[in-house]
């Protein structure tokens, strides 16, 4: 990708990054009744996206060779582990980060 | 809502701000601060893990400092660091950005009434509007004496700072460490990780979290790695509006929904 096309997708990005934040201001002026379907949406979109999310991170994993996905998955899965035991953003992210990084770069090389 | 919050919002509340302007934005900047102390832990952890992240991917230092504050959505801009280094899929990008993004239209409908009458900072207000700095304006009232619209401006305008001085610090950091380690980035798939635990622990069905892995794991396998994004996310759309009658009564969990919100 050269520069301009870079700069092309940055903006799209801020674009659609606005747009979820102004919409409701300019479609639901105050008082306006909320159509039931959105606020369905509301409730079991984020749960999926964040499902996919987790995916599309781990998408270049090569589970055919090399080191089978084992770092990943067992990092995944630590720092998963620790989130629901200690709750604190910071630890569970240092953790799991810490620990992929010393199976890719002392473990399984 | 109280009621002196709804007189703010009324025309009348409103010149009344106008004319206490000038006095109450020093004592509103000064309020705001302690208020956002957590989130700037969190920001600046967060952020230098963001510029951690764009140095491992070869990105130079202006990219994390310019996208920290001009997209300023600690999630997507992980992903949109990733499109930059691919292929150009300009709309793969728009949609997955504004899907991502998605749950901030639930955080505008809930601000409606809150932001209304605020001039100019209200498009300010709007475009910072970030989970954690979406929490604090919604849950915590100004003090006495402070102006409401400043108090949320000064909140957001920190909030942002300490997003984008992380970002920049994370360059830095990250242009003394890697060169010598590998694995870095592996800061993203952590990060979800968290976002996704913390979702499902906040959720009482878990079938929109598993069918969000299940779909875009079979789309993977489907349509490759270059090409699922789009498939995946309509798929989980339109199998969540097939499932309404199933999901609809889906919530938080009673309890500890409260208490998990004010955690983060």
């Amino acid at each position: 990708m050269n520069g301009e096309q870079q700069a092309v997708i940055i903006v799209l990005a801020v674009a659609a990054t606005l747009l979820t934040r102004a919409i409701p201001f300019i479609i639901f002026p105050e008082g306006k009744e909320r159509p039931q379907t959105v606020l369905y949406l509301g409730r079991v979109l984020p749960a999926a996206v964040f499902g996919f999310l987790v995916v599309f991170c781990l998408k270049d994993t090569d589970f055919t060779a090399g080191a089978y996905g084992v770092p990943e998955m067992l990092s995944a899965a630590v720092t998963a582990a620790v989130h629901v035991l200690l709750r604190n953003m910071m630890v569970s992210i240092a953790s799991g980060s810490l620990l992929y990084i010393v199976l890719v770069n002392f473990v399984t090389g | 809502m109280s009621e002196t919050e709804r007189d703010n919002s009324l025309p009348s509340g409103r010149s009344q701000e106008k004319a206490s302007q000038g006095g109450n934005a020093g004592r509103s900047a000064l309020a705001a601060f302690p208020v956002t102390l957590p989130v700037m832990a969190g920001y600046l952890f967060l952020g230098i893990s963001y510029g951690i992240y764009c140095h491992s991917l070869g990105l130079s230092w202006f990219y994390p400092i310019v996208i920290a504050a001009c997209v300023y959505a600690g999630s997507a801009e992980f992903v949109l660091a990733n499109f930059l280094m691919g292929g150009f899929h300009p709309l793969s990008v728009f949609i997955m950005i504004f899907v991502i993004n998605a749950r901030h239209l639930f955080y505008g409908l809930s601000m409606l009434e809150k932001f209304a009458g605020l001039g100019w900072k209200r498009l300010y207000l709007i475009f910072g509007m970030t989970d954690e700095t979406f929490s604090i304006n919604y849950a915590i009232e100004p003090p006495r004496g402070a102006d409401r619209g400043w108090f949320m401006f000064f909140i957001t305008l920190y909030n942002h700072f300490y997003w984008v001085a992380g970002a920049g610090l994370g360059w830095v950091i990250g242009d003394m460490l890697t060169g010598q380690i590998k694995g870095v980035s592996f800061v993203m798939t952590a990060l979800f990780v968290v976002i996704f635990m913390e979702q499902w622990l906040k959720d009482a069905n878990h079938i929109p979290a598993c069918l969000g892995i299940a779909l875009t794991v079979i789309c993977v396998l489907l349509f490759g790695r270059e090409n699922f994004v789009i498939p995946s996310m309509a798929a989980i759309c339109l199998l969540l509006l097939v499932l309404r009658p199933v999901l609809r009564n889906t919530g938080k969990k009673a309890g500890g929904s409260k208490r998990a919100e004010e955690r983060r």
